[in-house]
């Protein structure tokens, strides 16, 4: 018995079992501390939502073999682009949200191929390497966002006259558009987002499926064993760089749903930090940095979601302090230190 | 053996341009940016000195985990974070001049050990790629320092001063006035050359740290640090303790980092208790890459043209921004771009570079390897 206890703790991983059960225990605490469960529960699906994309977009490189996507900014850049260029147009509704798709995910794309170019030069350091490539893009695009010739005055600073504000309000333009689409309304307070849910299920199942094809088992190939992919005839390279423009597209994607649920573009140093709580998220649903699946994605989704929402609720009722930003903190980066010091057998 | 095969295939030119393309592209940019700027020689040059006396004892800091091939140390950030809760403890306790200053980094030096030989642990654990992990870990260290220091402090950990505590009773406040430490090692010798402050006692520290790396590298410690830098295989044959050798060099590296926090903080006298020490290690890292260190290699020489390059850069950029597109904004972003930038550049350039060494090497090999199988077979006819 003791044996056993033992085993699904190395194979859990102690942080997540942690992670869970305070998750459970500020569930359990919440109706006694005057916080309405219902409420909650459809708070954190909300949020499963809008972050669970971002998460997705992570699965493609980590079964390429690329590691954990450290890089995400580079593909919410591509969002952040789609979304500013559809607004220029004055495109609204469900075609301005996919006219702002279909600009992105062409954005990425192109900055994907370059981005798996440059990951195939630096094989077996590509964590750090992104992070830089992350941070560097976020803040060469603010100089960017203060010069491109844009004119919409929805976007641009009122006295100034010229530059991008910090935050675009998308109202008016396609703000909610999917979470609106068959809405669920139950009760004053219990909305159901079922479009975007529906979003996500539908890229959660391709993506699933994606990695059923040829390629897709190729990817997994080149990721799980390199040189056996290699001897067998795939193209290790080539695998690499097509996951991780798979990514890059669907973190685009991903943060345009955000957005809309959000209803609001951040631009400039907004995104700088974007790519750790979707990490975190990814680990805490079980996933390594050699080995993740559609599976982690959703379990690591609501998971994280789960103690962002309750931590803040909860604590404060009980301590009358807000301690969940540094709880936050801890959780997602500890999770993170968690999972890079485990031995995996991820090759270069 | 390695150096000559690269350089076998390349052009001394070539090599050259490739090792310092970091330092050169930064030279000509600030070199560019001087005369837009349109600043004065002497508020230049009265800049450079504090910015030198200010950061380098930081950037020094990194030096030692280079040796022992654990590559830049994200994790100075929990020496900085060690300094600072050192400076809180004097602070609350009111005590001035430059024996609080002492005070402040004896207090914090059990503290920076600990931290360090927890990271040190830490990074063992994640051998091939200590750079993303002291990274993370910097980042939860900082959730736990919010933890201490905003909720622990004047609730657990006892704190009386009410100008440093928040209105609520406990927890510290945002920004605390250091003006009990304000400049002191700065100003223990004074010396004015034409109107600028010349800090001798914060560059007397500066110089002792320096002798102190030179020596540090000649001992016993220093060389099997570098033989474990060279390869953990070889030193671990020599008998060396690979693990043991590995956290004290970051032991070492936080404890000065700690120091070097403090010398930061009173050079510029106020603290911003949550946000001074999180950009400590990328700003500290990217000066030392400009200064045309490597992952593997970096000397006292890279920190001090690092320094020079990397803040002349930021002394200039706001103002040479402002001279193009009329807003100080684009030079504010430009900077911290560069900060990212050349740390993404530096870090990529030493990856590949690494990984064509090792192709060739494989190559190598697998060349000897055939012909000894072909000796091998024409041996065997030769028998037949």
């Amino acid at each position: 018995m003791k044996e056993k206890v033992k085993n699904i703790i190395e194979n859990v991983g102690l942080p997540r079992i942690i992670i869970f059960f305070f998750l459970v225990s500020l569930f359990v605490l919440a109706p006694f501390v005057g916080i309405s469960l219902s409420t909650s529960i459809n708070d954190v699906i909300v949020r499963l939502s809008m972050n669970g994309i971002l998460v997705l977009s992570l699965v493609p490189m980590v079964k390429s073999g690329c590691g954990l996507n450290f890089g995400l900014q580079l593909g919410i850049i591509a969002g952040l682009l789609g979304a500013v260029i559809s607004i220029e147009m004055e495109a609204t509704g469900f075609v301005g949200f996919f006219m702002a798709m279909g600009i992105a995910i062409f954005i990425a794309v192109i900055l994907g191929f370059f981005y798996g170019v440059l990951l195939n030069k630096i094989k077996g350091d590509e964590m750090v390497v992104a992070t830089y490539v992350g941070f560097s893009s976020v803040s060469l695009m603010c100089i960017f966002w203060l010069i491109l010739p844009f004119k919409s005055p929805n976007m641009i600073w009122a006295y100034g006259g010229s530059g991008l504000r910090t935050t675009i309000n998308t109202q008016g333009y396609w703000f909610h558009v999917l979470t609106d689409f068959l809405q669920i309304k139950i009760g004053s307070h219990i909305i159901f987002p079922t479009g975007t849910l529906l979003f996500f299920a539908l890229l959660c199942f391709l993506v699933w499926a994606f990695f059923r094809t040829k390629i897709g088992t190729s990817i997994d190939a080149a990721g799980s064993n390199p040189d056996y992919a290699r001897s067998c005839g795939v193209n290790v390279d080539k695998m690499r760089i097509i996951s991780v423009i798979l990514s890059t597209v669907i973190t685009a994607i991903g943060i345009l749903v955000y957005e809309e649920s959000f209803g609001f573009v951040q631009l400039y140093m907004a995104p700088l930090y974007m790519a750790f709580p979707a990490i975190a998220a990814l680990l805490l649903g079980g996933a390594s940095v050699g080995k993740a699946s559609i599976k982690n994605v959703i379990i690591g989704a609501f998971l994280f979601q789960g103690i962002l929402t309750m931590t803040p609720s909860v604590i404060n009722n009980i301590i009358k302090s807000d301690m969940s930003e540094s709880i936050r903190i801890v959780v997602s980066n500890g999770m993170i230190v968690y999972a890079l010091t485990r031995k995996s057998k991820v090759r270069s | 053996m390695k150096k000559q095969n690269l350089t076998g295939t390349m052009n001394p030119y070539l090599k050259f341009l490739i090792d310092y393309s970091v330092p050169i592209i930064i030279s000509l940019l600030v070199a560019f940016a001087i005369p837009l700027s349109g600043l004065s020689g002497k508020y230049f040059i009265k800049e450079l000195t504090i910015r030198l006396s200010r950061n380098s004892f930081l950037i020094l800091a990194l030096l030692i985990p280079v040796m022992a091939g654990m590559g830049m140390n994200f994790g100075i950030v929990l020496g900085a974070m060690a300094g600072e809760i050192g400076i809180i403890f004097v602070t609350d306790w009111g005590i001035v001049g430059l024996p609080s200053m002492l005070l402040a980094m004896l207090i914090s030096t059990p503290i920076a050990i600990l931290l360090g030989y927890f990271a040190g642990i830490v990074l063992n654990r994640a051998k091939g790629r200590e750079m993303v992990t002291g990274f993370m870990l910097g980042f939860f260290m900082n959730g736990i320092y919010q933890l201490v220091v905003l909720y622990g402090m004047g609730n657990i950990i006892p704190i009386s001063n009410s100008k440093i505590l928040l209105p609520r009773g406990y927890g510290i406040r945002n920004a605390i006035s250091l003006m009990g430490i304000r400049q002191v090692m700065d100003k223990f010798i004074p010396l004015k050359i034409g109107g600028i402050l010349i800090p001798i006692g914060t560059i007397l520290v500066i110089a002792s740290l320096c002798i102190f790396i030179v020596w540090f590298k000649k001992t016993k410690l220093g060389q099997d640090m570098r033989t474990v830098g060279q390869d953990n295989e070889v030193a671990r044959a020599a008998g060396i303790n690979v693990e043991k050798t590995r956290i004290l060099s970051i032991v070492i590296s936080t404890v000065l980092a700690c120091y070097g926090q403090i010398i930061f903080l009173q050079n510029i006298g106020t603290m911003n208790t949550y946000n001074s020490h999180e950009q400590v290690g990328v700003f500290a890292i990217a000066a030392l890459l400009v200064g045309g260190a490597s992952v593997a290699k970096a000397n006292i020489f890279n920190v001090f043209i690092g320094v020079i390059l990397f803040h002349t850069m930021f002394i200039v950029s706001p103002r040479a921004g402002k001279a193009i597109i009329g807003q100080a904004q684009l030079g504010e972003y430009f900077r911290v771009f560069v900060s990212y930038g050349v740390i993404a550049f530096s870090l990529a350039l030493y990856a590949w570079r690494k990984r064509v060494e090792k192709e060739n090497e494989r190559r190598k090999a697998m060349a000897f390897k055939r012909m000894l199988l072909q000796n091998n077979n024409t041996a065997e006819g030769d028998k037949l």
